[in-house]
């Protein structure tokens, strides 16, 4: 019995030192998957804004994603209703649509309709209007604006700015 | 100490050390084997011939591939393809059997079900070989992302999403996963690694304890007959062959075996040769970029019917659905609560279930390749809720059924 008792302590024992050895490990395990600095580091990309010609599309590169930047013109703007308004990011003198290039719906990139004023994707016809709210099904939200502060004439993408934080806070983008 | 003694040939000396006479009955010329049984039992020597045939290829891919981003796609459609002598053999090979071993699993499954292989003892059985389907899985998956072409990248993008569950919109730990905010070098470097160690060690280790589990309760047969192995197996050493319900695994049963596995490799290699296409999507031939979609993205054949079951309802609905599919083949040998373990024909509504579970993943893996619009959309709903419904069903039907 005594014997019995003994071979118990040690086989608790040992169960204790491996568990807090498992534990460790799982732990170095995750931190391992975890994306690095230097990815994490590239998570920032600075846009100088004042290179974009109105009505004119261009496709950035943020995080691997394609981030589309469009320069309204002063009848976009003055077309607007109040739900597009809150959407409008302004960089100094001018506004523009800043938001992920990609469709809400499954992750295809839509196209911009320049005469329509409107983007249109190909996969599933979901279409969106000129600050990418939907206006047609299937997308279940407007298109994404990423992490955004102003930082005078630039834009620096993956930093969360007071701007930024209002539209998340009104629901505009996730 | 054992007492060892000068050995009278080779085979003694051996056989005095590694007990080679004991282990050669244990797995073989005394492993019994019922008699009646058909070629559907093959599938299973098919499959282990097949994991091979993508072992061995995959060991000479392995060579020449590059798991980097600049160079993955050269090192495929380059290298491998145009440099390396027979380099195309390999990869077609591997291609092939990626696609073909599927077929083979969804055959093997259903024989099972249609036989009732998965209960009365040969539950462990049943999950162990569904826990392969997974491994398995994981396996195509994460070797589907290595030529970093379009479809690779897109797939990647596309399944990794899939753990942001829907509106939880876990995006960290889908960025885990990948270990950048996209798939990129650290995603091809991981998924390389699962692809050609953890996965396939799990999948040795699982293709091990199936086999284990199928020592017990023995290969189910075509009428579900409970044989007694023990009498049956001393009746045929004692020379009455022609009497006994069994046979020897090795070589009388595996003669038989092999027969089918030689019809199936020629019907392999004419696919290898002639028809290696169906394996080989066009698209994954453009080199991966992170800016441009295809236009349809869609997964390989043998995940189609899954897809088709995410993909007719609205987020949320369709992730809980597509976990639903995924693991609810697991639960078979409990969800059936009929205590008949014989063939579907002989079940009642059981029989009726069958053949609609059959044809109901048939009409979703068409659906799941066409694109969904108009009536292609409506009837693949109405097989994603059908799927759904027979899966609901089966404990209701299968608890009535009279006793045979």
């Amino acid at each position: 019995m005594k014997d019995n008792s003994r071979r118990g302590f040690m086989g608790k024992a040992f169960g204790g030192v491996a568990a807090v050895g498992a534990v460790a490990s799982l732990f170095a395990m995750k931190k391992s998957w975890d994306p690095l600095p230097s990815v994490k580091a590239a998570g920032f990309t600075t846009l100088d804004m004042s290179g974009y010609k109105e009505n004119e599309l261009v496709t950035e590169k943020w995080r691997g994603k394609p981030i589309f930047v469009l320069k309204y013109t002063e009848e976009m703007l003055e077309a607007m209703d109040e739900a597009q308004k809150p959407r409008v990011i302004s960089v100094g003198e001018a506004s523009y649509l800043v938001t992920l290039g990609l469709c809400t719906h499954l992750g295809c990139i839509p196209s911009y309709e320049k005469e329509d004023k409107s983007f249109a994707c190909a996969c599933h016809g979901g279409t969106y209007d000129i600050v990418g709210n939907v206006t047609k099904s299937p997308p279940p939200r407007a298109l994404d604006i990423p992490p955004f502060t102003i930082r005078g004439n630039t834009l620096v993408l993956g930093e969360v700015g007071p701007e930024w934080l209002k539209m998340k806070e009104n629901g505009l983008t996730l | 100490m054992a007492n060892f003694t000068k050995a009278t040939s080779i085979y003694d000396w051996l056989n005095q050390r590694l007990a080679i006479e004991k282990v050669e009955k244990v797995l073989g010329s005394e492993y019994w084997i019922p008699k009646n049984i058909n070629f559907l039992w093959a599938m299973g020597m098919i499959l282990v011939v097949t994991f091979v045939l993508l072992l061995v290829s995959g060991i000479f891919l392995l060579m020449y591939y590059q798991p980097n981003v600049d160079t993955a796609f050269d090192s495929v459609n380059f290298t491998i393809m145009r440099e390396v002598g027979y380099g195309w053999l390999w990869r077609h090979v591997h291609g092939v059997a990626a696609s073909v071993v599927f077929l083979i699993i969804y055959i093997h499954m259903f024989t099972g079900i249609y036989y009732g292989s998965y209960k009365k003892g040969r539950e462990m059985i049943w999950i162990s070989g569904m826990l392969l389907f997974v491994a398995f899985s994981a396996e195509a998956f994460s070797g589907y992302m290595l030529p970093w072409g379009q479809m690779s990248y897109w797939a990647g993008m596309v399944i990794t999403n899939l753990f942001a569950g829907g509106s939880l919109h876990a995006d960290g730990l889908v960025e885990w996963i990948r270990g950048d905010y996209v798939p990129a070098q650290a995603f091809l470097t991981r998924f390389f690694m699962l692809h050609v160690l953890l996965v396939p060690l799990a999948i040795i280790g699982l293709i091990g304890l199936h086999f284990g589990a199928l020592r017990i309760p023995h290969v189910n047969n075509l009428d579900g007959e409970e044989i007694d192995f023990e009498a049956e197996s001393k009746k045929y050493l004692a020379g009455d062959k022609a009497g006994s319900k069994v046979i020897r695994f090795s070589n009388d049963f595996m003669s038989k075996d092999m027969m089918v596995v030689g019809f199936y490799l020629v019907f392999f290699f004419y696919l290898v040769f002639y028809h290696y296409g169906f394996a080989m999507d066009p698209v994954n031939f453009d080199p991966a970029d992170g800016l441009k979609t295809p236009a349809h993205i869609y997964p390989e054949w043998y995940f189609l019917w899954s897809y088709e079951i995410l993909r007719p309802f609205s987020t949320d609905i369709g992730l809980m659905a597509f976990a639903f599919s995924q693991v609810i083949f697991v639960a078979l040998p409990f969800l059936d609560r009929s205590p008949n373990a014989v063939p579907a024909s002989r079940r009642g509504l059981f029989k009726y279930w069958f053949w609609a579970m059959l044809i109901d993943m048939i009409a979703l893996t068409a659906m799941g390749k066409l694109p969904p619009e108009g009536a292609f959309s409506t009837i693949g709903f109405v097989a994603a809720v059908a799927f759904i419904g027979l899966w609901i069903a089966l404990p209701i039907i299968t608890y009535f059924e009279k006793k045979v």
